[in-house]
């Protein structure tokens, strides 16, 4: 397998007067495995000409909490987020499960709090997945990046039905120079990756991610993009036991021309 | 029947190593999604539909008591009886008092998921009376002992070579040079053999698809025509139904069933969409000389005006489970009940509790996939994590995983003290993992490490990295 790195284009910002800015919600898996993916965030944000910044008061979305029933602690760390984001025009995250969290749960936690309802509203509003950021938001049609490989992509559950990311991040794969896009079978079926469904129900997992490796091994690309972090460790980590050698990376590297770091899980 | 949802891990475990059962299911994921798909897409005003569907089904349950108390007078009306039942005892005594006044020996069913539900089969055979499923998959598990593994294709877990060693086995008095190796000739002698049933059945039960306000009428949708045969060749039609299956009006009627059996097995519509209103009347020729409705309760009213009220619109067409990564992984019989994949999630502890069927409502990755195809628009990943609540709430969850949620809830409310422990780590963990940048065996992670390997960290965070690169921090808090 032979993997031109990609390297960015003369890419010209685009240059609005008014550069609205930018908060990004890095999400507590790139936070602490995969920083590669924040700063390929960036980057796109960036040449979308947007302002960026990074709120410090940032861990995790609550999403653990909220989806084991946990109402109070994902209340909590809900009003922490707020707190720290609504200052900005957009929130933006490098995943569809986060961002989904902060724009369809986050109103459902706070339904019957009168005093939080309109703020929480007004936050979920300016929240975006990143991909669907830069073309729907930014009217972004091409990133200027080129990777001489072939790649595949799985729809990440979230983003694909809460937010409805599908043909973004195919549009925006299409305008890397040199990459071939295989399609994945049963792209849209769940990886089996579920949060702490994926540790409670090991054995029901493994034989979900076991069929979505099958399926990736199919497509004999080079490359398997996703645009959630969690869902690309648990392929990741079934496609090395099976010893299926493919890269393994989040699509925001590949968009960013930024694939110089080694992949996710390193190689075989 | 038993409840084995306690042990839904064990059963799950059991069904991935069954050969047969795994072949079974690939035909779920291959069969039922692409015919769904073309229907849907066949069909512009498929998704409006849904919304009518659903709006349809709200207000019948807003109004429930009083389309309750307009459908049984029209029933009596026509000359049928409706009875009330609480639970499922009580549907079951009913039924024996119908039966024992009938002086019954033989019952033929058509297909009815509450017969599963009450489990009248068992009881029937405690009484003396033989019940005969004559819808060919609750026939073939009948003879194999089982239970329905699927809520409208009963037998799905059954292969054609496991079917024919039961015919075999059962229909001794046939030839046994016979051809059984196709289907055709497996349905033609369950034909024969059920044909002689009907007649001679002292009472026929159905389900109901739906039972309508407007005009007393119960109605079934089959593709075998058991159901017809059932309910009219027998004396005494006796209907299965609980309380969510009522409808205003015909026309409502006709609404639902234009999704039903396009969501469902991608059909138009059924073979036999049949109506039924009260017995035999004195110009008719053929039909039951008694017509009774035995309408189940069993926890549902209990359901009206809480979070899980819009469980209640379900019309059981089996989407959801069809759409479904872990029933396709792990089949029916997993749940551990009547009501399998995500609509029995959420339907069983309503009707067993939450203490005996806690694993279901957890074990959902939350891909949402049930939600995105279910006609009713029923918000299943929504209410299986209002089933965690109650869960959290009564301190159901293993103590492992609570404490695991409040160590981590702990540190996630506390920015700060993240960073502090979090920078520290995770170095650490890229130094454990060396030069492969992944982890074979994790310490506390073996759920994942079992089947996976586990990605190393970068190493720095991405929040340090980020504060020594020299990007600017710009005005972030």
């Amino acid at each position: 397998m032979t993997i031109m790195r990609a390297a960015h284009g003369a890419c010209e910002h685009r240059d609005g007067t008014l550069k609205p800015t930018v908060a990004l919600f890095v999400t507590c898996l790139v936070d602490l495995f995969r920083p590669s993916v924040g700063f390929a965030a960036i980057k796109l944000i960036e040449h979308a000409g947007c302002r960026l910044v990074v709120p410090k008061g940032q861990t995790c979305c609550g999403q653990p909490a909220f989806n084991a029933g946990d109402r109070a602690d994902a209340i909590a760390i809900a009003k922490q987020v707020i707190a720290a984001f609504e200052g900005y025009d957009y929130v933006v995250a490098p995943s569809g499960s986060c961002a989904a969290t902060l724009k369809k749960h986050y109103p459902e936690l706070f339904a019957d709090d009168a005093e939080w309802a309109p703020r929480v509203e007004a936050f979920s509003a300016k929240v975006f997945e990143l991909v669907s950021f830069l073309t729907d938001v930014r009217g972004v049609k091409d990133v200027c990046a080129s990777l001489n490989a072939s790649v595949t992509y799985h729809d990440s559950c979230s983003g694909l039905r809460e937010l409805g990311v599908r043909q973004q991040p195919r549009q925006l794969l299409q305008s890397v120079k040199g990459l071939r896009l295989k399609e994945l079978p049963e792209s849209d079926v769940c990886c089996g990756f579920g949060g702490t469904f994926c540790v409670k129900y090991p054995d029901v997992s493994n034989a979900i991610v076991g069929k979505k490796a099958k399926h990736i091994a199919s497509t004999r690309a080079d490359m398997l993009l996703a645009g959630d972090l969690g869902c690309l460790m648990n392929m990741d980590g079934k496609l090395k036991r099976e010893a299926i050698a493919i890269e393994v990376r989040h699509i925001a590297e590949v968009l960013a021309g930024m694939t110089d770091k080694p992949p996710i899980g390193g190689k075989l | 029947m038993q409840i084995t949802s306690p042990t839904f891990k064990a059963n799950t475990v059991k069904a991935l190593a069954d050969v047969d059962l795994q072949r079974a299911l690939r035909h779920v994921e291959t069969g039922f999604i692409g015919k769904r798909q073309k229907a849907a897409d066949a069909l512009p005003e498929f998704d409006a539909l849904r919304d009518n569907a659903k709006a349809i089904k709200e207000h019948t349950l807003q109004h429930l008591d009083l389309y309750i108390e307009a459908y049984v007078a029209k029933v009596e009306a026509s000359g049928g009886k409706v009875h009330f039942a609480e639970d499922a005892d009580h549907a079951r005594r009913i039924f024996l008092d119908i039966a024992k006044r009938r002086k019954a020996k033989t019952v033929t069913k058509g297909k009815t998921m509450i017969s599963e539900e009450i489990g009248l089969n068992a009881f029937l055979e405690e009484h003396g009376i033989t019940p005969v499923e004559t819808d060919l998959g609750e026939y073939i598990i009948q003879l194999r002992g089982e239970h329905p593994s699927h809520i409208i294709a009963p037998a799905i877990h059954v292969n054609r070579d496991q079917v024919e060693a039961d015919f075999r086995k059962t229909h001794v008095d046939l030839d046994p040079q016979r051809d059984l190796t196709r289907p055709e000739t497996l349905l033609s002698e369950a034909r024969e053999i059920l044909r002689r049933k009907y007649g001679e059945a002292d009472i026929g039960v159905t389900g109901a698809n739906f039972l309508i306000a407007e005009t007393g009428t119960s109605v079934i949708v089959t593709n075998e025509g058991n159901g017809d045969l059932t309910q009219l060749l027998g004396k005494c039609h006796v209907v299965l139904a609980s309380i969510e299956k009522l409808m205003p009006t015909l026309e409502d009627t006709a609404q639902i069933l234009r999704v039903l059996a396009r969501s469902a097995t991608g059909q138009e519509m059924s073979v036999y969409t049949t109506l039924s209103t009260g017995p035999k009347r004195a110009e008719d020729e053929d039909g039951p000389d008694e017509y009774h409705v035995i309408l189940l309760d069993n926890g549902r009213s209990n359901m009206l005006g809480t979070e899980f009220e819009d469980m209640l619109r379900c019309i059981r067409c089996g989407a959801c489970m069809n759409h479904c990564p872990v029933y396709h992984a792990v089949g029916g019989h997993s749940y551990g009940w009547v009501y399998p994949g995500p609509m029995g999630a959420v339907l069983t502890p309503s009707l067993i509790g939450v203490d005996k069927a806690g694993h279901l409502p957890n074990a959902s990755t939350f891909c949402g996939r049930c939600e995105s195809v279910c006609p009713m628009r029923i918000p299943l990943p929504k209410m299986m994590r209002h089933w965690r609540e109650k869960e959290f709430e009564s301190h159901l969850q293993p103590q492992a995983v609570r404490t695991g949620l409040n160590l981590w809830a702990y540190f996630a409310r506390r920015p700060k003290l993240y960073r502090t422990v979090v920078s520290f780590a995770m170095p650490l963990l890229k130094l454990l993992a060396g030069r492969k940048r992944r982890f074979r065996m994790l310490p506390l992670a073996s759920g994942w490490t079992k089947w996976r390997d586990m990605p190393a960290p970068e190493g720095r965070t991405f929040m340090q990295a980020y504060a020594q690169s020299g990007h600017g921090h710009g005005d972030e808090r």
